[in-house]
């Protein structure tokens, strides 16, 4: 009985051993392959290596926006078990106060376990020697010194570079890049449009790790980054700087463009803010502050103001009348101040009126009812076409986001949007640049381009190589009615004109241009009859927008500028001198007449040279 | 019966010290070295191919632990007899000992320090029950046995040091001595209905006890059941433990070049989880020639019980046997994903001193009553004068 039962347990033992020789024979044979290939998975890693991000520079090759070594701390709270531990020893040796420490624990919960957070960045040499030694204490922390973005700048480029910004976790995605502890994207301006130039392509290498994602050996097999494409801008940061300098706190921005080449030398908005403060977190009462601003520090307002062009339209609406042979240069309108259409009563801006003027005078002295008597023999789409000829009413792709395309106002448009027919009172508005229209500061600035070369010229924020031919086409235009319209572009800037160049400095180059008032408000008769109130005793947000547009030299342009400030009441008094200073810089740089550090100058080929220029 | 002497030696009941060192079964010696010796080898490379820190320190607790089995090996086994009852007070009074200094604060404190030494009683429990057991039914014949009034004592000799140790909590080793008590019960000769009954009685306990487990418990159950369902959390060792065992293949990777175990992915490779290495490093012919060694061995202590002569004798060896079986079955088992992770090392080869002082200190018993198996005990004691 005994060794009956003792057999059984033999039995019974020898049937576990089986089953465990089996049990180890179907995974590591029969299940091996699986598992091996497991292993590997667990063993191996592949990790990226970041692509170095493209520098923007500017037309000088100066830095607009570069990458400095950074010494940060990161946390990958997987792997620091106790996160809040961790934080407490790590904030002794990098500074965290209470406030940061929550901040922290708010962005743990919120994105998954294995992405790292940025505790701390912008690191002395000392500081983070101390965080490397005190490793084996701080589980989850990674020291790394890396490349982060700067903006030796500053605000004067802001709204043109944009900023980064770490990736939002929609946008992860499968994109592993983004999952690298401190990787940004473009978040604004040309680093977001050229996001896919500037990042380059991330490098791999195969590293063995442990358990806790530890690198133990790197493998073979390693594949370099490359690094993003630089991009080479035709802005030149002395103009920006200049621009920035002279706007000063007035809501503006100013556009200069290349007239032979179309490269925008000048794109300033203004206020504006510092990218860099974005590059290493912005604090909420600095974005606060940003945001409340009644004058809207980061808009670009060069390219996403839309506003009324005022009077420098009616350079094209002159245009468009000697162009149909409504006018000549002759023709003359008597102007007492007044312009009757039916039961309503169009006013010039000078009450007395100009008595009797010819286009140029017009223009001159921006006469509104010289263009009261052209609008009832110029169809409203002849002016729209015109227009378009000019760059307005479109966007013209320059390559940032936010473009506005301005409105050009005709028949079809007001049949489209608003379902009504076309009334000779409007044609009368938009001949004075009021109405329904709208454009861009840099709309602007192509428009003055145009109507200085003759040439279709098309704005670009890259450098074009010139190449041994002309750039651009022809404008569908008499090279005649385009002299006739310079020269009353001229007459602005003498004696009797309306923005007459008292900054004009000694051996500055004579620029010819337009000024323009754009009305906020509408002027009852009410008020017409009591008198208008003058623009200095209105509130800030009430008054005038203020226009300028600028070409130069006369003799054979160069430089073209579009200004506009917000609520600046006078086009002469206040966006003129910001075209002034802008060409004139912009000249004597060219001409070296302000010495570069070496630097040729390099002559303008004949060929380039406008057409239809007045000698 | 001639082969069985020719393996089991001569035949002769007193003997002098160098009669029974002579008579020691040396093959089976070499074997439990063997199997020590695979184990040190994978210390050695868990340590990532070096001596320290656990290779050296578990060599020399084997060299003192190794000379203690070949004592209690040439020690006669009336001696252990006469030593059963008191071995089992002894034990149960060491882990009162442990409760209480647990409870007073220690957390689930399972050992005791004596002096340089680290007891866990729990480990010598397991042999001290075999012993105590043995001893009661030593001298019951097997019609006797069979009473139910007689189970009573033997009931208590189980239970009570097993819920000592189950509250510790150790479920692994409370587990294993339920086990090697219920396999003498079974050897003493107790109806086999009762064995049906009883396992019945434990299927329709498992709901209510299931209540009484803790919480890691209860989740190394869960987790049994569905290890991929958490694949980081309980569930991560088994689902390492079985990429490396796994990916071991036939042969292995080769000493020293097990990635898994090398890399840190199994979590207590170098206790409960180090078959895995072995596994990984020398494939399945190194597990199973490691299996191979546990089974000669234990099936040399069953083969002890059934040639002896004494009932003493027969139920030591086997109840050992068995008690040594269910440490290699459920850290196999556990490692393998056959059985619940419950924390069992696997003797001789695990690092720690206790369960290879355990499976020492019964292998010693068991070579001890294979060397008097031929030694006719009285029935009601020891025999010793």
């Amino acid at each position: 009985m005994f060794s009956r039962r003792a057999f059984m347990i033999a039995g019974a033992q020898f049937l576990g051993f089986a089953a465990l020789g089996a049990r180890l024979y179907y995974l590591g044979v029969v299940q091996g392959d699986e598992y091996r290939v497991r292993a590997d998975k667990n063993r191996v890693s592949l990790r990226l290596i970041p692509p170095v991000r493209g520098r923007i520079l500017d037309a000088r090759g100066r830095d607009l926006a570069t990458n400095r070594q950074d010494f940060r701390v990161f946390l990958v709270p997987e792997q620091a078990g106790n996160v809040a531990l961790t934080l407490d020893r790590l904030g002794r040796i990098v500074q965290l106060d209470d406030r940061d420490t929550a901040r922290l624990m708010r962005q743990i919960k919120r994105q998954r376990r294995f992405l790292p957070v940025t505790v701390a960045q912008g690191l002395n040499w000392e500081t983070f020697s101390r965080v490397n030694v005190s490793i084996p204490e701080l589980p989850g922390v990674v020291p790394d010194s890396g490349m982060s973005r700067a903006y030796p700048a500053g605000p004067s480029v802001a709204h043109l570079v944009g900023y980064l910004s770490t990736a939002g976790e929609d946008e992860i995605g499968d994109n592993p890049l983004y999952q690298l502890p401190g990787f940004k994207i473009g978040r604004q301006g040309l680093e977001r449009q050229y996001e896919g130039r500037l990042r380059g392509t991330a490098g791999t290498r195969r590293v063995e790790v442990n358990s806790v994602g530890r690198e133990i050996r790197e493998l073979p097999g390693r594949q370099e980054a490359t690094p993003g494409e630089d991009i080479h801008l035709s802005i030149d940061l002395e103009l920006q700087n200049l621009a920035a300098e002279v706007m000063g706190e007035h809501s503006a921005g100013a556009v200069v463009i290349d007239v032979r080449t179309g490269e925008i030398v000048t794109l300033a908005s203004s206020p504006s803010f510092d990218p860099n403060d974005f590059a290493l977190g912005i604090s909420q009462a600095n974005w606060s502050a940003l945001m409340n601003d009644q004058r809207k520090p980061l808009l670009n307002k060069c390219l996403t103001g839309q506003y009324p062009p005022g009077s420098t339209f009616k350079s094209v609406v002159a245009l468009a009348a000697l162009e149909a042979g409504v006018i000549t240069e002759e023709t003359e309108f008597f102007c007492n101040g007044k312009h009757p259409l039916g039961d309503h009563v169009f006013h010039c801006h000078l009450r007395r009126g100009h008595g009797r003027v010819n286009v140029s005078q017009a223009l001159s002295k921006s006469c509104d009812v010289f263009f009261y008597n052209i609008a009832h023999k110029l169809d409203i789409d002849k002016i729209a076409e015109m227009a378009r000829h000019f760059g307005l009413g479109h966007t013209l792709d320059i390559g940032l986001e936010g473009e506005k395309p301005g409105l050009v106002p005709d028949r079809a448009w007001k049949r489209a949007v608003l379902g009504q027919r076309w009334n000779l009172g409007e044609t009368l508005n938009v001949s004075i640049g009021q109405g329904a229209m709208l454009t861009t500061p840099l709309q602007l600035a192509v428009m003055t381009a145009r109507l200085a070369s003759g040439r279709l010229v098309e704005p670009t924020l890259e450098q074009r190589a010139y190449g041994g031919d002309f750039m651009f086409g022809n404008l569908p235009v008499k090279p005649e009615n385009l002299a006739i319209v310079r020269r009353g572009l001229e007459m602005v800037t003498e004696v009797g004109g309306t923005a007459h160049d008292y900054s004009r400095g000694k051996g500055k180059a004579k620029l010819a241009g337009k000024t323009g008032t754009a009305q906020v408000r509408r002027i009852t008769r009410a008020e017409r009859v009591t008198g208008v109130i003058k623009n200095e005793d209105l509130p800030w947000e009430m008054r005038d927008h203020a226009l300028y547009i600028a070409y130069g030299p006369v003799e054979a342009p160069t430089y073209a500028a579009g200004i506009l400030v917000e609520h600046g009441s006078s086009g002469s008094k206040v966006a003129a001198p910001i075209a002034r200073a802008l060409i004139d810089r912009a000249i004597e740089l060219e001409n070296g007449t302000v010495p570069r550090e070496g630097e040729e100058v390099a002559s303008v080929p004949a060929m380039l040279r406008p057409q239809g220029e007045v000698s | 019966m001639r082969g069985a002497s020719r393996m089991f030696g001569p035949s002769r009941v007193n003997k002098s010290l160098w009669q029974r060192l002579r008579g020691l079964s040396w093959s089976m010696v070499l074997v439990n070295l063997a199997i020590a010796c695979i184990g040190f080898a994978i210390l050695y490379s868990v340590a990532g191919g070096s001596l320290d820190p656990w290779a050296s320190t578990q060599m020399k607790r084997f060299g003192i632990l190794f000379i203690a089995m070949i004592v209690i090996a040439v020690v006669d086994i009336r001696v252990w007899m006469a030593l059963s009852y008191p071995a089992w007070f002894t034990c149960l009074i060491m882990l009162l000992a442990v409760e209480i200094a647990g409870a007073v604060g220690m957390g689930g404190q399972r050992w005791l320090d004596i002096g340089p030494m680290r007891v866990q009683p729990s480990e010598l429990m397991k042999i001290a029950v075999v012993m105590a057991l043995a001893r009661y039914f030593h001298g019951r014949d097997f019609y006797q046995s069979r009473r139910l009034t007689s189970l009573i004592i033997p009931a208590m000799l189980i239970l009570i040091p097993a819920a000592l140790v189950v509250i510790q909590p150790d479920l692994g080793t409370g587990i294993t001595i339920v086990g090697g008590g219920v396999a003498i019960l079974f050897l003493a000769g107790l109806p086999a209905w009762i064995f049906w009954s009883a396992g019945i009685a434990v299927a329709a306990a498992v709901p209510i006890g299931w209540q009484f487990l803790h919480d890691y418990q209860k989740n190394r159950v869960l987790t049994f059941l569905n290890p991929e369902s958490d694949p980081l959390g309980a569930g991560y060792q088994i689902t390492q433990s079985k990429i490396a065992l796994g990916s071991g293949g036939l042969t292995g990777k080769g000493f020293l070049e097990g990635t898994q175990s090398q890399l840190n992915f199994l979590p207590e490779m170098k206790t409960d989880f180090i078959y895995t290495v072995l596994a990984e490093e020398f494939g399945l012919i190194g597990g199973l020639i490691l299996l191979s060694l546990y089974m000669v061995v234990l099936t040399y202590g069953l083969l002890t019980g059934i040639g002896s002569r004494s009932q003493y004798g027969r139920l030591l060896a086997v109840g050992l046997s068995c008690t040594l079986y269910f440490y290699v079955l459920i850290n196999v088992g556990m490692v393998m994903g056959l059985l619940p992770v419950v924390g069992v090392p696997l003797p001789m080869v695990s690092y720690g001193g206790s369960a290879m002082m355990t499976w020492l200190i019964a292998y010693g018993l068991i070579l001890s009553a294979a060397l008097h198996r031929h030694v006719n005990l009285a029935p009601k004691g020891s025999g010793l004068a």
